[in-house]
């Protein structure tokens, strides 16, 4: 098995799995709080950066994740995973994405654990801090507030893709070859966001902090877990309130020996920050035993769970593995809800944008049939008059108008103040801001004019020259006065 | 980034034994420098690493590597990159010229700019250093016009999710693990590592950048043609 790694080596390997599974956690949880996150470097090694790199520990994020783990490592079979999901003010949730950290049992014993191993480790970690920007969640994240919020669960064990829906995208991050199997990194996230109403996709504007003095425990529906995996809605920074038994500090007591050197504490005691917590007398049993169940096979596919329930999972994962990742943000789009108003004779059918019941519904985005109307896409012929506004007055109206309007040179408008409609004829202002925003280009300035004049100077110059041959001298004259 | 004298070694071309990666972008104008220091910011997190102190016996202990969002103004998009201001404002530089030669060669805007990593090799006088570069990435951008505000709108959009897939292509790229230069001692330090910044180190690299004409062709190779033929009367 593991006969060719030393014990230090073992010890060393051990450590530093588990706190990258602590550290992948945190930079997965933080990206989802809402907020940007800084932090600086620093030249000279203060030794409590776990893989040269500054992430912030929440506590509370912490806790849960090593309440989740309970004293076991990553491995195969047993995953860790960090399940992201939305819930609106309504009470509806979804999944919006899994990532796993997985182990596998191809070994890479050649590897140098103390050295390679950890650059690797903190370069997934790296890629970790990427990957998590670009899918979609992260800018739903980035836009929570009153509307819906972001959760996060931790579970360790299988991993549970059915809440995902269908035709759910994978994104890998890395891998990592180690003498007892390779680490490996994915998300799994939901591209059919179907049951998102008008409501999520407004702006939110000011970004909610996501910080809060109370806790709450969501008893959602999504789940289940039993509630206490379930993780609150807000983190909060609570140093106090964590559990203090000794099954809590059991787990970083292992490593206590085996620091070297170059990073001489990387204790996160519960409730402390950097603190070094006392040691208890016995080892943590959960490396032990964790041993010993590391022989369970897993069969090739990505996320394949051992369990029956999942075999739907594995079909789906097998056709979305290989999937590239398309457009995760298409679905953003904000669907408009009709609204027609009551004593409204007009058929639903005929309505047009126009006349839906939104502000400034003329400056929504126009519809596809209407691009023949569009000066841009039809250019009017080079105007007669001089003004590109009268120009841009005289061509055919676009998507607003559906009366043809022939204006003089210049149009009386009628002043119609904001939110007025009315059905029968256009907003004149609405169509005449629309024009005037798209002007047609100056024809000085298109091509064919400027070749054709370049062509008539190229023919006039030899006159112009015989002209200027002729005044010789009273350029030279001129010449002398300005010397 | 780090200035340096370097030949390339005699019967060697760029291509041996480097790594090269080439992105394609389209995007407007105003777009373009955002887009540029996304993807090689990106890059140059996963090739810094902490300052290195080295101590006796030639051991070596590593500084610490902050990070930051970067929110882009024109693209819906956000970003890491490396909490340097150093490194920042270098990759500034070179991409505010990039932009800038790219909007003074005409309305087709097409060019590429070059991040390529390197080793120094140290030659005997008289011959100056050799410089071998290792990895070699390559932004191919196309510059579009657009005409109205509705498809900026539509622009952003699509651009953001194309940078979405470059990130994507990149931490691929990474994670295959291939050729590194090996940690250097602390007298080859500046053989490997641009130690020049003061809180963190990349990877010796430089930024080089082409511009081309909507015909291929460079533009100098245009400006020449369009002189002969107005002079041609």
């Amino acid at each position: 098995m593991d006969t060719d790694l030393s014990s230090q080596d073992r010890k060393d390997l051990d450590k530093f799995i588990k706190f990258f599974a602590l550290k992948t956690v945190q930079v997965i949880v933080q990206a989802r709080l809402g907020e940007k996150i800084c932090t600086r470097s620093s030249s000279s090694p203060t030794g409590s950066d776990w893989f040269n790199l500054a992430i912030k520990d929440i506590p509370e994020v912490t806790h849960e994740a090593k309440k989740a783990l309970a004293g076991q490592l990553p491995a195969v079979g047993r995953s860790m995973c960090v399940e992201i999901s939305l819930k609106t003010s309504e009470g509806d949730s979804m999944e919006l994405e899994i990532w796993c950290l997985e182990m596998n049992e191809k070994c890479d014993k050649e590897i140098k654990v103390s050295y390679t191993v950890y650059n690797r480790l903190s370069l997934l970690l790296k890629s970790l801090l990427a990957i998590t920007r670009v899918t979609p969640a992260y800018r739903l994240s980035r836009k929570q507030g009153h509307e819906y919020v972001i959760l996060y669960r931790i579970y360790f064990g299988e991993v549970q893709l059915s809440g995902l829906g269908e035709g759910f995208q994978t994104v890998r991050v890395g891998t990592v070859g180690t003498p007892v199997g390779t680490i490996t990194l994915s998300c799994a996230y939901r591209i059919n966001l179907a049951f998102m109403s008008t409501r999520a996709g407004e702006d939110n504007g000011a970004v909610y902090p996501s910080v809060e003095d109370s806790q709450e425990v969501c008893t959602t529906s999504f789940s289940t877990s039993p509630p206490s995996q379930l993780s609150s809605s807000r983190l909060s920074y609570q140093p106090a309130a964590l559990g203090v038994g000794s099954a809590d500090m059991g787990f970083p007591v292992l490593f206590a020996g085996g620091l070297n050197a170059a990073h001489p504490h990387q204790l996160i005691g519960p409730g402390k920050e950097g603190g070094v917590p006392p040691i208890p007398s016995q080892p943590a049993h959960g490396t032990q035993a964790d041993q010993e169940r590391m022989c369970t096979p897993l069969d090739g596919v990505h996320y394949s769970a051992a369990t029956p329930s999942s075999s739907e999972d594995t079909e789906t994962v097998s056709n979305s593995s290989e999937g590239k990742c398309g457009s995760p943000h298409d679905l953003l789009e904000t669907i408009f809800i009709r609204k027609v108003g009551a004593f409204v004779n007009k058929p639903i059918n005929q309505v047009t944008m126009a006349n839906l019941d939104i502000p400034f519904a003329m400056f929504a985005p126009k519809n596809v049939e209407l691009e023949d109307n569009d000066p841009m896409v039809n250019p009017p012929d080079s105007p007669e008059t001089e003004s590109p506004l009268q120009g841009s007055l005289h061509s055919e109206g676009s998507s607003g108008s559906s009366t043809g309007n022939t204006h003089d040179d210049f149009v009386m408008i009628d002043f119609k103040p904001a939110f007025s409609k009315d059905d029968i004829l256009p907003m004149d202002l609405g169509t005449f801001y629309r024009e005037f925003q798209n002007p047609p280009q100056l024809s000085s300035l298109s091509i064919d004019i400027g070749a054709q004049s370049m062509a008539e100077d190229l023919d006039s110059l030899p006159e112009k020259l015989a002209v200027h041959e002729k005044n010789v001298k009273e350029f030279d004259a001129f010449v002398e006065t300005l010397q | 980034p780090h200035r340096t004298c370097c030949r390339t070694p005699p019967g060697a071309t760029p291509a041996m034994n480097c790594r090269a990666e080439v992105l394609e972008v389209s995007v407007e104008g105003r777009q373009v420098e955002e887009a540029m220091l996304a993807v090689l910011h990106t890059v140059l997190l996963h090739r810094s690493t902490g300052k290195f102190h080295y101590k006796k016996e030639g051991t070596y202990s590593i500084g610490t590597v902050g990070t930051q969002d970067v929110d882009c103004d024109f693209i819906d998009f956000a970003y890491v990159r490396v909490s340097s201001e150093e490194l920042d404002r270098a990759l500034r530089k070179a991409v505010g010229e990039f932009k800038d030669a790219l909007r003074n060669s005409g309305s087709d805007g097409m060019g590429q700019i070059s991040l390529e990593f390197y080793q120094k090799k140290k030659s005997r006088w008289p011959f100056s250093d050799e410089c071998i570069p290792w990895e070699l990435w390559t932004i191919k951008v196309n510059v579009v016009n657009l005409a109205n505000e509705q498809e900026r709108q539509i622009c952003r959009e699509k651009v953001g999710e194309k940078l979405c897939e470059k990130i994507i292509n990149i931490v691929e790229v990474m994670n295959r693990h291939e050729y590194l230069p090996k940690m250097p001692t602390q007298s080859e330090v500046d053989n490997v590592f641009d130690t020049s910044l003061k809180d963190v180190q990349p990877y010796l690299y430089k930024i080089s950048y082409q511009i081309t004409d909507s015909l291929g062709t460079s533009v100098t190779t245009t400006m020449r043609r369009l002189i002969k033929d107005t002079l041609a009367l």
